[in-house]
């Protein structure tokens, strides 16, 4: 196992397209988040809004990224016929997986975590200046709050999570441009189904079933009653869909010629 | 993609020039030896290369499944959500009334109390408004309690009205005093001019005056009735002879917009009224009967079919006259709308992304891109050429679904009970064709990033994250409204407004905000944003394309 990690790690630290992602999950994910907090304003006490969750916008746009990260680390292989080289000398097919998936928590995580305090602080700076004030029942946003830190490790564990989910959509799929159309796919589409549907029984169920509705109700910090799920098992929707495609990217691994 | 072009499939109907014999030698495909050595002229020659994209394009079959993905996924999503919707109001048979359709082909809310003489020929009426009082529901704090709160909403309306009888829908102008938008000429139920500013009391009482000549309808305005202002005219084609005038009172629901749980927001109306006291009236003209008409009308009734629900009311004493009215004369903008059947479009530009990204990076993975700059070097063209062939399967693609989702959806919806408002035949037209001119767009732009990027992952993402993103987050987030308008001013996602059939009203309050439809830029102008980044996107591709080897 250790031989299988060391080899996906020196593939993926020389690779310059992956390589170049990470930055890009961190200033994305921040410039979106910056965006979101300097384009609304909270003009009274009692606005409605969530600001953890505005401060936390940019992972909506930086999930993408980790997911095209994730499908790259496997697609490229396909792409290039390297597949066949890597599972010549690394024949323990699981373990080539379990490798790529080590080797890929181990770089999203300190990115996203990164991306995730560089959104928060983001948010500490701009919005106060758009009316989010203590005055206002917004007091400055510091991980020293529960329900913040919830948000904020959350927010982390979700970017690794849609990344182990790409990979094992990759797996499955193997071209990247087809693998990364249904990963946006499943994290962008499935957040409106819900809102399509009329019946509300179906409402709620779509919106459960969601991995980014449910994985992001991770972010929420107030009205955590009118939520469909609490924040924790939202997380744990998307981590059942990250095993889901891992299994079955493992699987179809298994059983196809490369 | 399991079936990409390669130097294999014969798509190249362009002869390599004469010059670079080493890559003719055993290349050329079956049946184009006719054209061998004939170099492509000048107005020929696009011609020919957009046929030899198309040749390409028709080949590839997942490139051909996928487009007609796109379009069954914006017909089965539509007509899915179409087909779950049902819309109950309750009542003895559970179904919705069909709103009153206005002159100009609208629904229209028509419901106001109306106290009203026969005008035969040319007149006018004259009228001194001395106050103008409302009463507004609140949330009860205890259930079942009603409770009011004395306060005039904002667009309440009180003056004087000519109307083609009393029907619903009918032909109408009128002058009129509002909660907080001063005076305001309105007509048609769409049209409005602003008066001057300011509200009635008794000791600033307004003067009102609506004269008739024909068609034409003037409404006055004065702070003494000696000196007047002209407030606007209006042309009211098709008002018979006879008309009804007289004294009005209207006041529309007080709007209130909570945050949903899933995004978007929950609106809610409460009941509010409006009562108007009138004294100094005057008619003019041949006015046919002795006493006020009246009539509540568009009032609905409780379940018993007899208690007017809500009722407004009139009295008059010694030359005062009080008018209460409840309702709104104007455009309606509640109710289903042909575009929410084509909810399924945002998805659908994700399988086209791919597609269209797909018809460019195909061949710099093959090798394929540099056989077709080396049969035609001018590499500018190229791109044009592959523009034009997927702008044209997109549009095409995209009008079969729409021209099948909007109909049948919108019958869908009103056989399950909603009310679809009505729109111009131009409106569906532009709906109908602007939303597939959109995803044609769309997928120029996708093309474009294909040959920016020359990597499918980045450039699919890259069109993912600036088309199909800002609009879920504008339209289905937790996102504010403002951050959402300006997402879908600034983003190419912008171009989603040449769906918006109803526009929006000024003189109705509503909720017009994104997640319920309304764009902030005009439907064209929306395109337009899209169009120009397509453009512009394209345009630093052909740079690209030139600076860089392939």
């Amino acid at each position: 196992m250790r031989r299988e990690v060391r080899a996906e790690w020196t593939k993926l630290r020389t690779e310059p397209g992956a390589v170049r992602l990470l930055p890009a999950l961190v200033v994305l994910t921040v410039a979106a988040s910056v965006a979101v907090c300097a384009s609304v304003t909270c003009p009274a006490a009692g606005c409605g809004h969530d600001a953890v969750r505005l401060a936390l916008g940019g992972v909506q746009v930086g999930q993408a990224v980790a997911a095209v990260l994730a499908v790259l680390v496997v697609g490229g292989e396909y792409g290039t016929g390297m597949i066949r080289t890597t599972l010549t000398a690394m024949p323990r097919r699981g373990a080539v997986l379990a490798a790529k998936a080590a080797v890929l928590t181990g770089v999203t995580l300190p990115a996203a975590v990164l991306a995730v305090l560089g959104s928060l602080l983001a948010g500490r700076l701009v919005l106060p200046g758009r009316g989010f004030t203590a005055a206002h029942g917004h007091p400055p946003l510091s991980l020293a709050d529960g329900p913040t830190l919830r948000a904020v490790a959350g927010s982390v564990l979700y970017l690794v999570l849609v990344a182990l989910l790409s990979l094992g959509i990759a797996f499955a799929v193997r071209d990247s441009a087809a693998a990364i159309g249904v990963v946006l796919g499943l994290l962008y589409a499935s957040a409106v189904l819900p809102l399509m549907v009329g019946d509300p029984d179906w409402q709620l169920a779509l919106w459960r079933l969601s991995p980014s509705n449910a994985g992001l109700a991770v972010q929420a910090t107030t009205g955590l009653d009118g939520l469909p799920l609490s924040p924790w098992a939202g997380l744990g929707v998307l981590a059942a869909w990250a095993v889901a495609a891992l299994t079955g990217g493992g699987l179809l691994l298994r059983a196809r010629d490369a | 993609m399991t079936n990409e072009p390669s130097q294999r499939t014969g798509a190249m109907t362009n002869e390599p020039s004469p010059g670079n014999g080493a890559t003719t030698t055993g290349a050329r495909p079956p049946g184009s030896g006719g054209m061998a050595g004939e170099r492509a002229s000048a107005t020929g020659g696009f011609g020919r290369l957009v046929r030899a994209e198309w040749t390409k394009f028709r080949t590839v079959r997942g490139w051909v499944a996928g487009m007609a993905a796109a379009a069954l996924v914006v017909v089965l999503l539509g007509l899915m959500s179409a087909a779950g919707s049902h819309t109950s109001c309750g009542g003895p048979d559970d179904t919705c009334p069909v709103p009153p359709v206005g002159p100009g082909g609208e629904a229209v809310s028509d419901h106001f109390f109306f106290a009203h003489r026969t005008l035969t020929g040319d007149g006018s009426v004259t009228a001194r408004l001395t106050s103008m009082t409302g009463r507004v529901r609140v949330p009860d704090s205890v259930p079942g309690v009603r409770e009011l709160d004395s306060r005039v909403v904002p667009w309440a309306k009180a003056g004087l009205i000519v109307k083609d009888g009393v029907r619903e829908g009918s032909t109408y102008a009128a002058v009129m005093v509002t909660g907080a938008h001063g005076v305001r000429m309105q007509h048609d139920f769409t049209q409005d001019t602003a008066g001057r500013s300011g509200g009635v009391s008794v000791s600033r009482p307004r003067w009102l005056r609506l004269d008739r000549a024909g068609e034409e309808i003037t409404g006055y305005e004065s702070e003494d009735g000696r000196r007047w202002t002209k407030v606007g005219t209006a042309r009211l084609p098709g008002l018979p002879d006879t008309a009804e005038i007289g004294l009005f009172a209207a006041s529309p629901g007080d709007l209130t917009v909570r945050r949903a749980d899933f995004g978007g927001s929950v609106e809610q109306v409460r009941f509010s009224e409006t009562t108007a006291v009138f004294d100094r009236v005057e008619l003019s003209g041949r006015v046919a009967d002795t006493t006020w008409s009246r009539d509540d009308i568009g009032a609905t009734t409780e379940p018993d079919g007899v208690t007017v629900h809500h009722p407004g009311g009139f009295h008059e004493s010694a030359g005062t006259y009080t008018v209460t009215g409840v309702g709104d004369i104007g455009p309606l903008t509640d109710g289903q709308r042909p575009e929410n059947t084509l909810t399924g479009v945002v998805i659908g530009l994700i399988v086209v992304i791919v597609v269209a990204v797909g018809s460019v990076t195909a061949e710099y993975r093959r090798g394929l891109i540099r056989t077709t700059l080396l049969a035609s070097p001018r590499r500018g063209r190229v791109l044009a050429a592959k523009a034009v062939v997927i702008a044209a399967v997109t549009f095409a693609a995209g009008l079969a679904a729409t021209a099948v989702t909007v109909p049948v959806g919108t019958g869908l919806l009103r056989g399950n009970g909603a009310v679809v408002l009505p729109v111009s035949w131009a409106a569906q037209v532009r709906l109908v064709a602007g939303v597939a001119l959109m995803m044609a767009a769309v997928a120029v732009l996708a093309l474009a990033m294909g040959a920016l990027f020359r990597r499918g992952p980045a450039a699919i993402t890259a069109g993912v994250a600036v088309i199909v993103v800002p609009h879920l987050l504008a339209t289905a987030s937790v996102l504010p409204d403002e951050a959402a308008r300006w997402l879908l001013r600034l983003t190419p996602a912008a171009g989603f407004a040449v769906q918006q059939s109803i526009p929006e009203y000024p003189q109705v309050l509503a909720n017009y905000v994104p997640s319920a439809g309304y764009y902030p830029l005009a439907p064209w102008g929306g395109l337009a944003v899209l169009c120009g980044y397509a453009a512009l996107a394209l345009a630093l591709a052909v740079v690209r394309l030139n600076g860089r080897d392939a």
